[in-house]
């Protein structure tokens, strides 16, 4: 589970700040699928970036599990997101000189303690997770033999390896077509749930809307509604500024 | 080192070129080492060979002591062997004349010695009667690759050669040894006085106190080649060559791994952002550039150990651990310098630049 508690981030702006979340409370359960979107400069890669531990909030609280990231040493968010997050990037950003297979077993070789143990673990489950996002035949395939769809897949497979706690999606089916996005969204959803994990997706195209679990909606910053299923929560001050936007 | 291996099978081609430049630059740096190494060789072996703690030479009343001006009186000799802690005085007369045989004339190194000194290169070769020489293997192979038995002639007077031993060289040339009567005849007759030229001390006396009542300079045997005029002037232009080929080793293979890491700061920030630690990057780069420059430069050694033993006949290239190990290990150093610099941009790489970058 990750849980977002009254998170606020800002950035200078000329000799002022723009905030750009405005005291978010987030969170996101183990087996859900929980969709962020809203209109560009919204914040909701910020957003994305907070729970990554990539940013540290100028308040609020970030539990990843059971820790609170939002007071880690830099050194400290490092290992907790190669122990307990998973990340899959806007562009697939598989490491060119990796086959698909490598790209996974690089999870095993980022430093840290128990190299060990990780390289057996996730050595292990290489091959299931590829067989899971459907390449089981292009293990050995580089990036550059791999179409967009099949790298996003191959980063969805190398962001689960280390069977994270919580997997940040930041805008999958941007690069793809319709028909790849849908796949792919199809992909997250599925492993979301089978692999119970707190999946949080960033996305602006709601065309894949029926897939999610929860989606809130940031404007400037702030959630301005939540939708759990079918039922949507808007909080009427903030539905006049959507309107707006 | 898991990524720095794979990068280096998938980008062959870069990582050849780099290869094949620290091979050139090692390859430049080797040769110039081993050719200094040989001109010095030629230069100074004969003193280095000599036994003893310190070369002594005369002091002069003006500038540096030199081995060309020098000329130590018996009386000074003796205040040597008389001091307290000294060991054993070996006097040695130098002076460079022409010696020939069979009609084959050729420059030598006359060097005066008794026999019987502590054995050494030089000091074996030196004779028991004043009519014989013993002739250094260059010596023989400039006279026409004469052996122990032939007459030399040397200023007008005919010696038998007694034996032929090991390389010994001085300024260039290769050295012949004379009893030390002999010896002082030939300067005598070369205009000189006949006294020896230095003293190869050894033991432990007051070395400055002693020099100073001797009106002598003692040294150790290399800093003393700073009084061989032609030593100076050569190490000096050479070595300040090899100093700046290392300088630019270093430049160059520094600017390789600057740009390629440049290169890579997507992927650091990737991986930094998957949880990469930035020492475990750290140690990929480095030993990114360690592979590389071991291999750029062990086959740029082999070529010039190759080249120097083709060379070594004709030549004056000296093949030792001194120009060899050394100048690699000095590349390697410098070179993984150099590839250091290029660490800061993985300790600098943001990782949140993963988020939403278009690779």
């Amino acid at each position: 589970m990750i849980t977002l508690d009254d998170v606020t981030l800002t950035f200078p702006d000329g000799s002022s700040r723009v905030t750009a979340v405005d005291r978010v409370s987030l969170t996101g359960k183990a087996g859900v699928l929980t969709g962020i979107t809203g209109p560009s400069g919204s914040g909701k890669s910020s957003l994305l970036a907070i729970a990554a531990t990539l940013i540290r909030p100028d308040s609020g609280r970030v539990i990843v599990g059971d820790v609170d990231a939002s007071t880690l040493s830099k050194d400290d968010a490092t290992t907790l997101r190669r122990e307990q997050i998973g990340i899959v990037f806007q562009q697939s950003n598989l490491l060119p000189s990796l086959t698909a297979r490598e790209q996974l077993a690089v999870m095993a070789e980022l430093g840290g303690r128990n190299a060990r143990r990780r390289r057996r673990q996730v050595r292990s489950r290489t091959d299931e997770l590829l067989d899971a996002v459907g390449l089981a035949d292009h293990a050995d395939k580089r990036p550059a033999q791999l179409s967009g769809g099949q790298r996003q897949r191959v980063a969805i497979a190398r962001a689960l390896v280390h069977e994270p706690e919580v997997l940040l999606v930041d805008e999958p089916t941007s690069a793809l077509d319709q028909e790849r996005g849908a796949a792919i969204m199809e992909l997250i959803a599925h492993l979301t749930h089978e692999r119970e994990t707190a999946t949080l997706l960033v996305t602006h195209d709601l065309v894949h809307e029926h897939l999610l679990d929860t989606l809130v909606t940031v404007v400037d910053g702030r959630i301005v509604s939540r939708t759990v299923g079918s039922d949507a929560i808007m909080d009427d001050d903030l539905a006049h500024r959507l309107t707006e936007v | 080192m898991f990524v720095a291996w794979r990068d280096l099978r998938f980008a062959r081609g870069r990582f050849v070129l780099i290869g094949a430049v620290v091979a050139l630059i090692t390859l430049l740096v080797g040769f110039l080492a081993g050719l200094t190494g040989g001109l010095a060789s030629q230069n100074v072996s004969g003193i280095l060979e000599l036994p003893g703690d310190r070369v002594v030479l005369q002091h002069p009343s003006s500038g540096q002591a030199s081995f060309s001006e020098s000329s130590i009186s018996s009386d000074s000799v003796q205040k040597w062997r008389d001091a307290s802690g000294v060991t054993h005085v070996l006097p040695v007369g130098i002076v460079q004349g022409k010696a020939g045989v069979h009609g084959t004339t050729t420059a030598v190194a006359l060097f005066g010695m008794p026999h019987g000194a502590a054995t050494s290169t030089v000091t074996d070769l030196a004779p028991r009667a004043d009519d014989e020489i013993g002739l250094s293997a260059g010596a023989a192979k400039a006279l026409g690759d004469a052996t122990a038995g032939d007459t030399v002639s040397i200023l007008g007077s005919k010696y038998r050669v007694s034996s032929v031993g090991g390389d010994a060289w001085y300024s260039h040339t290769p050295v012949i040894a004379l009893t030390p009567d002999a010896w002082a005849r030939a300067d005598k007759s070369m205009g000189g006085d006949g006294s020896v030229t230095m003293l190869a001390v050894s033991g432990t006396p007051d070395w400055g106190a002693v020099a100073t009542a001797s009106g002598t300079v003692a040294q150790v045997p290399l800093l003393s080649l700073s009084a061989l005029d032609a030593f100076k002037s050569e190490i000096g232009s050479l070595g300040l060559m090899i100093v700046m080929l290392f300088g630019i080793s270093a430049l160059v293979v520094g600017a390789f791994f600057t740009v390629w890491t440049m290169q890579r700061s997507g992927d650091v920030a990737v991986l930094k952002a998957l949880g990469a630690t930035t020492r475990s990057l750290r140690r990929d780069a480095l030993g990114q550039a360690l592979v590389v420059l071991i291999i750029g430069i062990g086959l740029g050694m082999l070529v010039v150990v190759a080249l120097g033993t083709l060379a070594g006949g004709a030549l004056p290239f000296l093949l030792s651990p001194l120009t060899t190990v050394a100048p690699a290990a000095a590349m390697a150093v410098l070179g993984l310098l150099g590839a250091a610099v290029a660490l800061r941009t993985v300790t600098k790489s943001d990782p949140l630049t993963a988020l939403g970058s278009n690779r």
